[in-house]
């Protein structure tokens, strides 16, 4: 239960974070990836203040044994890049532009994102639904 | 809450809650609070063993911004284009590359950078130059967004 509570703790404290900051506004993010036009840096401040907590959380981390609900902390994941760490990464962010949601915000202003919220967010997890098969081919090509 | 200006400090204060709330998922629940990975998980099946979590997590990422919108003197409005092709063409863009990324801006960008994790951090390279190029092609060339 107490991790059930935590979870919801961390999930609250994410979505007031991206609706303060301004990351479930799609002109903000836009913004920020349109060098060319009205050049928006909020996203920068956003990202900046957002890994500072977590600086401080990985180096309590290695100094514990376990986190404080129990199971064990994440390993390092495996360091090869491979082939699908950077093309999903290029669809990922080619998605991201088009509309300027990526899927926490997504998730987040659903309530009040419209019938665009609602598609967007079909959409994606339709292409979540997607993504093993297409991984499986990706990975054949690769090999072949 | 539009009260304070510019822009940046509100990006920054929201910033350092969405990392305290990734140091509470960490610290507390061992887990990288990764949007794409926690949904993800729940999609394909591949993370029905922390189910209760992973819909807790949900839950409260859509309740709490909710319950916060009156806080504003302004309409909150998310600006998404109304054109439903873009919007599904992105959705789906989204949702496979999240999935064969492992990962997208919470989880490589919030969560990896900050383990200086070389994985994290080209992931966001590679998102970030493709989110540019996306907006020179589809609003400067083509002008479709």
């Amino acid at each position: 239960m107490q991790r059930v509570i935590f979870a919801a703790i961390a999930g609250g404290l994410f979505g007031a974070g991206l609706l303060v900051s301004g990351m479930t506004d799609t002109n903000k993010v836009q913004g920020w990836l349109d060098v060319f036009g009205a050049w928006d840096p909020t996203l920068a401040f956003v990202l900046g203040g957002a890994i500072l907590p977590m600086l401080v959380a990985w180096q309590i981390a290695s100094r514990r044994a376990a986190p404080a609900l129990g199971g064990t902390f994440p390993g390092r994941p495996d360091p090869r890049l491979g082939h699908n760490l950077v093309l999903g990464s290029v669809l990922f962010g080619a998605g991201w532009g088009l509309v300027g949601l990526c899927p926490g915000p997504a998730i987040a202003s659903i309530s009040w994102g419209g019938t665009g919220g609602v598609v967007f967010l079909v959409a994606m997890l339709a292409g979540m639904v997607a993504a093993p098969p297409i991984r499986a081919q990706v990975d054949r090509l690769a090999a072949a | 809450m539009s009260f304070i200006q510019p822009d940046w400090i509100w990006g920054l204060v929201g910033g350092l809650m969405i990392g305290s709330a990734a140091a509470v998922f960490l610290l507390f629940n061992g887990r990288i609070m990764g949007a794409s990975g926690i949904i993800g998980g729940l999609v394909d099946r591949s993370g029905w063993g922390t189910w209760a979590e992973r819909v807790a997590f949900l839950a409260a990422l859509v309740v709490v911004p909710a319950l916060m919108l009156p806080l504003y003197n302004v309409e909150v409005s998310t600006n998404i284009t109304p054109n439903l092709a873009v919007v599904i063409a992105a959705g789906l863009l989204v949702g496979i590359g999240t999935r064969l990324a492992n990962g997208c801006t919470s989880g490589h960008g919030v969560c990896g950078i900050s383990r200086f994790s070389l994985r994290g951090i080209v992931a966001t390279v590679f998102y970030l130059l493709a989110g540019g190029i996306a907006m020179v092609l589809f609003r400067h060339v083509l002008g479709v967004i």
